[in-house]
């Protein structure tokens, strides 16, 4: 560390300054290499996915011959070609579950891939997709997490046997004993919203087949964990050596979420396999927003044993993850990324945990900023919170009495985390100090004094980063794990590289998705050579067949400055180390004497003895006979580095989950309206302990960025599914994100405690809001309300139901229980058709004339008595497609009455009615009257949910003017009558 | 108007960054599709193709307008510019431009081309907006990364700077 300091402080350090991007002069211009930018070779096939639109079927057949005679279209993939060139998804606790890259058996989410079609453009794929055909079964969908955890719910997975696929429970400390003694227990209640910090950019992937060696080749912005690595191949039944993973040099953003492409890239891999030529496939909006990646929802119960004082000496947390419909690797790691952590930045000695699994009909989890930080710290916050409030103390108090003191780092947290450095009583003060909280507190007053709600929200967090690949095994019983062999470590790589003209290149194992981790790199690299950071090029492309890497490489769990930065550093002075001796010789001092700095290589004592950096660089390339005996060549140098604190979970599952712990303490002040329910943010104070920041600008940056996806977890974002488990939000004007207009400017305050545990002393910084912000936001909404139960996100109809409690949205488990589902659009009506009624009734039962009844009806042919398949084409809104639909009539009272039900599925997802229908007759016209029932899902669900009731009215309507015409003698119709008084929706 | 025919490829000519360019297409091509993998310049990117994010804005006529909503044939005989047309032809850096880069006003950069040219035309017709007037416009794009902080900074710093020159 000393040594490190040392090199920082040097007056030339580029190390700490916020030093424009280099990465910006072609991102800005239009020169950016993303996925969709790069070239492909001739003759490249373009995919498009066709996908579930039940939430839960059995998959009982697929017919694409259709499809295959359609133009420019090369191959179909359908589960006959996986099961033949896959094996399923390792599986992350020991259950015997199948998750295949496409649905074999059954679809158990809406928008599960069902079949690729490879065609020679995207348009001609998709609209080969149109053609083909799948018949499902539909089994009983199960959504909400407390109900699929019940012993009577619909089961995903029968070999498996229950929908709850791990359920552990641990303990540390004595926490019966501190629970039965403390004077005060106080606990809460939290259901944690689905949300996911969406790319603007969507997955893409170039996948290509190599029979020649058997290997795979695919090009994807993959962001890691590389541990994903082995579980591609292990699924492509392939060595790893044979699956080479290539990342382009742009990613439109990930935040965790292109960890989402593995499925993907196994799918596309096999289908250029079938197909004997490149695949290149990109997602689109529907397919990211329905189907690509998810954080985890969750229900907390947590509970705290309290002291007099609002000391906690004991915590209980009942953990039920939702991680949708199969436990993609590496979850249940959103589960366990806190484990160590659970006690937050407290000071708390008793745990006791209960972890469950649960798997739902929804898209399947994965990684996410802020991974498993924002689900615990909206429960322990809001604890903290209720504690004060409960014992009459005040809340900022509350929190300062059980910080994790100073002079207790590095601490041991109760279930193992190792808090490496941090003043946090220090953190508070900064954040709180020059006036802000009196600021703060004086404008709550003021709006209190004029009637208006206003509220103070807190919230401590500690920040992990780098994680341990050794964490997520604590899912597993400690025999399970002897068994599976220990996992550890969080492996970081570097290379870099001098060229025979004396250049300096650094490679890395880091995938950014637009940190600018190179501006950084040339940073770290420059100073130790003594160069200017535009003399160090900085290659951030992955190649797994040619780079050095290990299953931690990738750009998640805060790691580039902690551990990749740090590995560059450490890369770069081994080189240095080399250089020295072959300088040393030429300047005929020793070795200690030589000093790298302003472009030159120098004697200490005597600055004149030098030689030009460059010269000295490129000597081992030219002249490597020249060195002399025991003086190696400098040509590169790769350096492996894994903090040695991350040992694997011990027997009693005390697990150091992370390396290095930052501390946030956040402050707010918020404005609820209490005519619409929107909250305003109106001070919002972040203060940061990061370590050593090596580019304030970019640091601040991941602040800012972190803070804005916050906000949007807090009050917009929520991945909305009907109780029959269709996706409701498609598009962005249905999941919505925050814009300039609702991020304001967060106060950005930072406190340095370097970690010890670094090479650099930096510790994360990029997800600590995502953590910090909902919950805090959360807090200052329940002291603007005086509300105790809050849950996220705080939409202004949420918002209002708080304000009104008179009128409260249905209560939870109101809703758990009505799973029998009303259907979602109903409506009812009367119509005057000047018809008799026996005329009608023959226009509806004879199936030529009930063909030309139905709007946009191709082909109508009875199968059964009453019964008919029927091709039917649909518009609603900017969407037109075809269905395959079952008609059927009964209930049959001639002429009086009859029920109409009508099911089917095709290009924009499903549907499915039920028609009631009464005639009476009326002076030789006829009353119709009808009551209607609907629903709908797949893809006109989640694009055209907020246009479905007037489609379903509009084609009412249509029906009924057809009616007439079809019904009626000619001479009793009125040849201008174009509209019929039609009765009200409802 | 001629008439175009579903599934025939049309010659669409246009004017892009001041350069007549042509190419095919046919009708139900998206300009976005057309401008990236027909005509080759890849710099406006697509984000949702629901007209929502904003990653996708040119200036058609001038005008900024969402490039994932009109078909190529409708840019036949008119003017597109687009994020490659915004620096010097010497490879310098627009004031915008610059301006972005000093603020920090983009991380992946993948929204960034919409939100050039969204401001591209809004700061030629307000030469002094206020913050809020900024933020307005700001509001039909969607960044994942900033915070939008650096992006209000940058604009505001541009009209400045244009007000000063």
């Amino acid at each position: 560390m000393n040594e490190v300091a040392a090199e920082l402080a040097r007056e030339e350090a580029y190390t700490g300054r916020p030093l424009k991007r280099v990465e910006d002069a072609a991102l800005l211009t239009g020169r950016g290499r993303f996925i969709d930018d790069l070239p492909s070779s001739a003759g490249t096939l373009h995919a498009a996915i066709l996908r579930s639109p039940h939430a839960h079927a059995e998959l009982v057949s697929i017919d694409a011959a259709e499809a295959l005679k359609m133009a420019g279209v090369a191959a179909v993939i359908t589960r006959k070609d996986v099961t033949a060139l896959t094996r399923p998804f390792t599986v992350g606790v020991r259950q015997p579950m199948q998750h295949w890259c496409l649905a074999v058996d059954r679809v158990r989410y809406v928008g599960e891939p069902v079949a690729v079609v490879l065609a020679r453009d995207r348009y001609l794929a998709e609209d080969a997709l149109d053609a083909i055909s799948v018949e499902y079964r539909p089994l009983p969908p199960v959504i909400d997490p407390e109900r699929a955890a019940r012993a009577d719910a619909p089961l995903l997975h029968p070999d498996v046997g229950a929908n709850v696929v791990s359920d552990r429970s641990f303990a540390y400390g004595d926490p019966e004993a501190a629970f039965a003694e403390a004077p005060h227990v106080v606990g809460t209640t939290i259901r944690y919203p689905r949300n996911s910090v969406t790319p603007i950019e969507c997955f893409g992937m170039i996948a290509d087949w190599r029979p020649d060696d058997g290997t795979y080749e695919i090009t994807t912005h993959f962001q890691g964990p590389f541990a994903l690595h082995p579980v591609m191949a292990l699924a492509l039944k392939v060595p790893g050596t044979k699956v080479r993973i290539r990342t382009p040099p742009d990613s439109g953003g990930s935040y965790g979420v292109k960890q989402g492409v593995v499925p993907y890239a196994v799918l596309m891999a096999v289908a250029a396999r079938v197909a004997g030529r490149p695949v290149k496939w990109i997602e689109d909006r529907l397919e990211h927003l329905s189907a690509a990646s998810s954080a985890t929802n969750r229900v907390t119960r947590i509970e705290a044993a309290v002291a007099e004082d609002g000391r906690v000496t004991a915590l209980r947390y009942d953990q039920l993850e939702d991680c949708g419909a199969y436990l993609k690797a590496p979850e249940p790691a959103t589960l366990y990324r806190m484990h160590g952590t659970l006690t937050g930045a407290y000071q708390i000695p008793n745990l006791t945990v209960r972890n469950r699994v649960v798997l739902t009909n929804k898209t399947p989890t994965g990684l996410n900023r802020g991974f498993g930080g924002p689900q615990v710290y909206y429960a322990l916050e809001r604890l903290m919170h209720r504690i004060a409030d409960e014992l009459g103390l005040d809340r900022l108090e509350v929190i300062r009495r059980n910080l994790v003191p100073k002079e207790a780092m590095p601490y041991r947290a109760a279930a193992g985390s190792l808090y490496d450095s941090g003043d946090y009583a220090a953190t508070v003060d900064l954040a709180i100090g020059e006036g802000r909280l009196v600021g703060l507190l004086a404008r709550r007053e003021k709006a209190r004094k004029e009637g208006r709600l206003y509220g103070i929200g807190f919230a401590a967090v500690v920040e992990p980063s780098v994680s341990n690949m050794g964490y997520i095994t604590t899912v597993l019983t400690a025999e399970e794990r002897e068994k599976a062999g220990p996992k550890d470590g969080a492996v970081a790589s570097a290379t870099v590289a001098l060229d025979p003209l004396g250049g300096v290149s650094v490679a890395v194992a880091s995938t950014p998705q637009g940190q600018g981790h190179r501006t950084v790199l040339s940073q770290v690299v420059a100073d130790v050579f003594g160069l200017r950071p535009e003399d160090v090029s900085v290659t951030v492309e992955l190649d797994t067949a040619r780079d050095a890497w290990s299953i931690a490489a990738g750009n998640y769990s805060s790691r580039f400055a902690a551990a990749v930065a740090g590995t560059a550093h450490l890369a770069a002075m081994r080189l240095r180390d080399r250089l020295a001796p072959i300088a040393a010789q030429r300047l005929n001092v020793p070795a200690e004497e030589i000093v790298f700095s302003g472009g030159k290589v120098a004697a200490r004592s005597n600055p004149e003895n030098s030689l030009s950096f460059h010269r000295l660089a490129g000597a081992s390339h030219w002249s490597p006979g020249t060195l002399g005996d025991g003086v190696d060549p400098a040509l590169r140098e790769t350096a492996f580095w894994s903090p040695p604190e991350l040992a694997a979970p011990d027997r009693g599952d005390v697990i150091n989950s992370s390396a290095a712990y930052g501390f946030i303490f956040d402050m707010c002040g918020v404005e609820v309206d209490r005519d619409t329910g929107k909250v305003s943010i109106d001070r919002y104070v972040t203060a940061h302990d990061a370590g050593r920041l090596l580019n304030p600008a970019l640091a601040d940056g991941q602040v800012r960025g972190a803070f804005a996806n916050a906000v949007g977890a807090a009050f917009y974002e929520e991945f909305a599914y009907g109780e029959d488990g269709r996706c409701l939000n498609g598009t962005f004007a249905d999941y919505l994100v925050p814009t300039a207009c609702e991020v304001p400017e967060p106060e950005i305050l930072h406190m340095a405690c370097p970690s010890p545990f670094t090479p650099l002393g930096a510790k994360g910084i990029g997800e600590g809001n995502c953590m910090s912000t909902p919950v805090c936001l959360a807090n200052a909404v329940a002291d603007a309300l005086g509300v105790s139960d809050i849950d996220l996100p705080l939409s202004p109809a949420q918002v209002m139901a708080l304000i009104e409690p008179n009128e409260p949205p249905p209560p939870h488990a109101a809703a758990v229980e009505a799973r029998e589902p009303g259907r979602a659009l109903s409506g009812e009506g009367t119509a005057t058709i000047a018809a008799t009624p026996d005329e009608i009734w023959r226009a509806i039962l004879d199936p030529a004339s009930l063909a030309r009844l139905l709007p946009g009806c191709e082909r109508l042919e009875a199968i059964d008595e009453n019964t008919y398949a029927a091709d039917v084409t649909v518009r609603v809104g900017p969407v037109t497609g075809r269905y395959t639909a079952r008609v059927r009539l009964s209930e049959l009272q001639p002429p009086h009455s009859l029920r109409l039900d009508g099911d089917g599925g095709g290009t924009l997802g499903t549907g499915s009615g039920t028609a009631w229908i009464v005639l009476q007759p009326a002076d030789g016209s006829t009353r119709i009257e009808y009551r209607w029932e609907a629903e709908a899902g797949g893809k006109v669900a989640a694009v055209g949910g907020r246009m479905l009731e007037s489609a379903a009215r509009l084609l009412i309507r249509q029906m009924l003017q057809r009616l007439e015409v079809g019904a009626a003698p000619a001479a009793k119709r009125p040849w201008w009558r174009k509209h019929l008084p039609l009765g009200k929706g409802r | 108007m001629p008439r175009l025919k579903a599934g025939q490829r049309h010659e669409v000519a246009f004017t892009l960054n001041g350069v007549a360019v042509r190419g095919e297409a046919e009708p139900r091509m998206l300009l976005t599709d057309f401008l990236r993998h027909v005509i080759g310049v890849t710099g406006t990117h697509v984000g949702c193709e629901h007209g929502v994010c904003g990653a996708c804005t040119i200036r058609l006529d001038g005008v900024a307008t969402r490039g994932c909503l009109l078909f190529a044939v409708q840019v036949a005989g008119r003017d597109v510019k687009t994020v490659e047309g915004l620096g010097g032809s010497d490879g310098r850096l627009s004031p915008l431009q610059e301006a972005f880069r000093r603020n920090h006003a983009l991380q992946c950069g993948f929204c960034t081309a919409g939100i050039l040219m969204s401001l591209d035309d809004f700061l030629e017709k307000n030469p002094s907006p206020t913050e809020p007037e900024v933020r307005e416009v700001l509001s039909g794009h969607l960044c994942r990364c900033t915070g939008y902080t650096g992006i209000v900074r940058a604009a505001l710093e541009t009209a400045k700077g244009n007000a000063d020159a």
